[in-house]
């Protein structure tokens, strides 16, 4: 069995009281952060950990807290991305649900390093049965003098919030979150100048994923080196991965970060195999924005290595024979599956969350949504392949945000490594698996 | 302030720390100068949406010989030292901004023959430069019908770019905002939620920023042509602005008033609706002299030239 950071207690019956959370073994890292470490302290032990963002870019996050503007008298925010509304991503909405302590001991170790008296976790706002469970966990969290004034008699304190979304994908990009957070319209800011300097209200402020901070007490109880040790070279720790699709065993799962993406799909620790024994056709394994990968190239690497989940591992061989690990949504496809039935319904989502501002965005997704649709119904042409390829490359790189990207590359990825079904699809002018 | 050296298209140019590209390259002028669709000298925040102005940094600066990896927003973008940028220079800049000029048509009526912006429109200037000869798409416009937001103004969102200048201008120089973008993505648009909402003594420029004929002025509608009237410098004593404005005339007749323009057809000063939709009659203003029209638009440069030349175009 893989060591487990951040669901070893999660099977535990009632783990969302802070009784039973506390009786586990929670908040003594809080206690040991008072005890051991200075603000700078705590950064540098999060740097050595080598932990990276979990909610898709892989930033090293004691790097970023690094970054934090600290020549200001500004006051200082910590906010928590807690958005998760990525197709095929449900891991943070796990945590929140059954073990919220840890994420809010995770945010107080945070707030600390970072010398921040607010924090807030923004929460998608279709999750407000959890946005409960959080209010709660954080309720008992004063009761219990882990929040407010004087934490455990230190001199630190510290408030924490949770504010729900209003229903948009794009306020999970930082900066549209924190304008979303504000009050505004959730569009994405334009950067520079990134949140470090200029956050929330015009602070200085740190954006960090739910499970990049859930990672935070296991490391400040075990040490860094105890974490660095755990996964590979450039990808240390552990990761959870929310599988879904035709597999067996569908579910949230943590693993070291390096398991062989083979295991993962066939061992019954993990999915368990594809379903009916039918044969593995793609998977998309980080999440609805990144490339999709046909089962040769998700197994193995084009150089013939096994293909691992890892950052650097899915990476390999970049666009053309690679994708990336995102944020760990691994959604799995079995060939009985249409890829532009399937690619549609990526790029109405995209089109659907696009938040207008820019006109690459704004229109493109649109445009792709269309034409698919049209090649879907059997009205396409071959040109029109051609065509989505010219859109995907015009939007990508050419945005305000990354959404822009998230919106071209699975088209382009989709016809990079299926094209003949697209065209088998507009020269059939229907769709061969549904008949 | 330190000044740094840039170079735009192989032209050095020194700016001050703190200037965009853009502006840098403004400075130095011509053809160097990317579109702005979207950007706004006068409006705080503006810029950085429509993305006609992109250009690639081929080195981001004296000590770092790097190129930058996206294509920058040269209206967003801040020079550095040594920095070297390609506008025309690049053919990725030039693709891209056809890409742009695509998508920003893609949903636009092209309905230029009825519309009032014609002539002095910058959407139909960037299609003349940067546009396909033929369409790509097939696909069914999205349509809004047009509406009344306020006594004065019409909004065609068919035509709309969503550059979000309007929206600075209510936030930035009226003292209560009454409209702002409702919706998401290409469905985005401007709303008022209670049409002809818009009501105070500067809403007027809205009409003067929108770079297509989203906005128009309803005392203006359907009257004439732009190039067949003639633009007169002329200011008035008003208490609200400057009262420095261009009247619109076709003979004596003010067909329309609208407030003085730079070569980026970015206004001089803002004035007050009072200027603007209150004082038709030639006896209310002291005319200056015609007006130079410094646009280099395809469309409307032949007859602003001769006309604004000629001198006694007055009584044409
Ligand atoms: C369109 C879009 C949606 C995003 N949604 C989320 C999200 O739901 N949750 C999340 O943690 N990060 C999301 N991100 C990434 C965030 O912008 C940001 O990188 C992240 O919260 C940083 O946290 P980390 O460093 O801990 O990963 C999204 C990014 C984009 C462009
Ligand atoms: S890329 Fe799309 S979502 Fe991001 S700012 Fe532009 S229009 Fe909005
Ligand atoms: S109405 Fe005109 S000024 Fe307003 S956003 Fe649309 S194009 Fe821009
Ligand atoms: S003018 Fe720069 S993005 Fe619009």
């Amino acid at each position: 069995m893989a060591r487990k950071i951040l669901l070893h207690d999660i099977d535990v019956a009632n783990l969302t009281d802070f009784n039973v959370y506390r009786n586990l073994g929670g908040y003594t890292a809080v206690e040991k952060m008072f005890k051991n470490f200075t603000p700078d302290q705590l950064t540098e032990e999060v740097k050595k950990s080598g932990l990276r963002g979990r909610g898709g870019a892989g930033f090293p996050t004691g790097l970023k807290w690094s970054f934090l503007d600290k020549k200001t008298d500004k006051p200082r925010y910590f906010v928590c991305n807690f958005d998760e509304s990525e197709p095929g991503t449900f891991k943070d909405r796990h945590i929140g649900q059954l073990n919220p302590h840890q994420l809010i001991e995770g945010m107080i170790l945070g707030s600390y390093a970072l010398g921040v008296r607010t924090a807030y976790v923004y929460i998608r706002g279709e999750l407000f049965y959890v946005l409960k469970i959080i209010e709660k966990a954080i309720e008992e969290a004063y009761q219990n003098g882990f929040l407010g004034e004087n934490i455990k008699g230190s001199a630190y304190s510290l408030d924490l919030y949770c504010q729900p979304g209003a229903g948009a994908y794009i306020c999970g990009e930082e900066t549209a979150l924190l304008e979303s957070l504000e009050g505004k319209r959730g569009n994405p800011r334009i950067k520079p100048p990134f949140p470090a300097v200029v956050g929330l209200y015009g602070c200085p402020t740190v954006v960090n994923n739910v499970e990049t901070i859930a990672s935070l007490p296991w490391i400040i109880n075990n040490g860094a080196e105890a974490y660095a040790a755990i996964g590979t070279e450039k990808s240390k720790g552990t990761k959870l991965i929310s599988a879904c699709g035709h597999i067996n065993k569908p579910g949230v799962y943590e693993i070291e970060l390096g398991l062989p993406v083979e295991e993962f799909i066939y061992s019954d620790e993990y999915c368990g195999g594809i379903r009916n024994g039918n044969k593995l056709k793609a998977v998309i394994a980080g999440g609805s924005s990144v490339p999709i990968l046909p089962a040769e190239l998700i197994l193995k690497t084009a150089k013939g290595e096994p293909r691992l989940l890892s950052y650097e591992s899915l990476e390999e061989g970049g666009f053309e024979t690679g994708t990336m690990l995102g944020s760990g949504g691994f959604i799995v496809m079995d060939d009985t599956t249409c890829m532009v039935k399937s690619l549609l319904t990526y790029a109405r989502f995209y089109h659907h969350e696009s938040c207008g501002q820019c006109s690459p965005c704004r229109e493109g997704t649109g445009w792709m949504e269309n034409i698919l649709r049209r090649i879907d119904t059997g009205k396409g042409s071959m040109k029109d392949i051609d065509l989505l390829v010219h859109i995907a490359k015009h939007v990508e790189g050419n945005t305000i945000c990354p959404l822009g990207d998230a919106a071209a590359w699975p088209v382009a990825s989709a016809i990079r490594h299926f094209r003949e079904e697209f065209e088998e699809h507009i020269k059939l002018q229907q769709c061969r698996f549904t008949k | 302030m330190s000044l740094y050296k840039v170079t735009i298209d192989n032209i050095e140019v020194e700016v001050e720390a703190g200037t965009t590209i853009l502006n840098a390259a403004r400075k130095i002028g011509g053809k160097v100068v990317p579109p702005a669709m979207c950007y706004y000298s006068k409006l705080e925040d503006s810029g950085g949406k429509c993305r006609s102005c992109l250009v690639k940094v081929s080195q981001t600066s004296a000590t770092d010989s790097r190129p930058m990896p996206k294509l920058v927003a040269s209206c967003r973008t801040m020079v550095q030292d040594g920095m070297q940028v390609q506008n025309t220079t690049s053919a990725e800049v030039l693709e891209s901004r056809k890409a742009v000029t695509e998508f920003l048509l893609l949903n636009h009526p092209l309905d230029c023959p009825v519309c009032d912006q014609a002539g002095e429109c910058h959407l139909q200037d960037l299609s003349y430069e940067h546009g396909l000869e033929e369409t790509n798409t097939e696909e069914e416009r999205r349509t809004f019908e047009p509406i009344d937001i306020g006594d004065y103004i019409k909004l065609n969102m068919n035509r709309c770019i969503l550059c979000y200048r309007c929206i600075m201008v209510a936030d930035q120089l009226t003292d209560k905002r009454h409209h702002g973008v409702l919706g998401r993505g290409d469905h985005c648009e401007i709303g008022t939620y209670i049409q002809k909402a818009v009501d105070n003594d500067f809403s007027g420029n809205m009409i003067d920023v929108c770079p297509v004929g989203a906005l128009t002025d309803r005392t203006f509608r359907f009257k004439s042509r732009v190039w067949y009237t003639n633009p007169f410098d002329a200011h008035r004593e008003c208490d609200k602005c400057s009262g420095k404005t261009v009247l619109w005339l076709k003979g004596e007749d003010i067909l329309r008033v609208t407030g003085r323009k730079d070569k980026y057809g970015e206004l001089e000063e803002f004035i007050c609706n009072d200027c603007r939709f209150h004082h038709k009659d030639i006896k209310d203003w002291i005319l200056e002299g015609p007006r130079k029209i410094e646009r280099h638009s395809v469309i409307s440069q032949n007859h602003y030239e001769n006309k604004s030349t000629s001198g006694d175009n007055i009584t044409q």
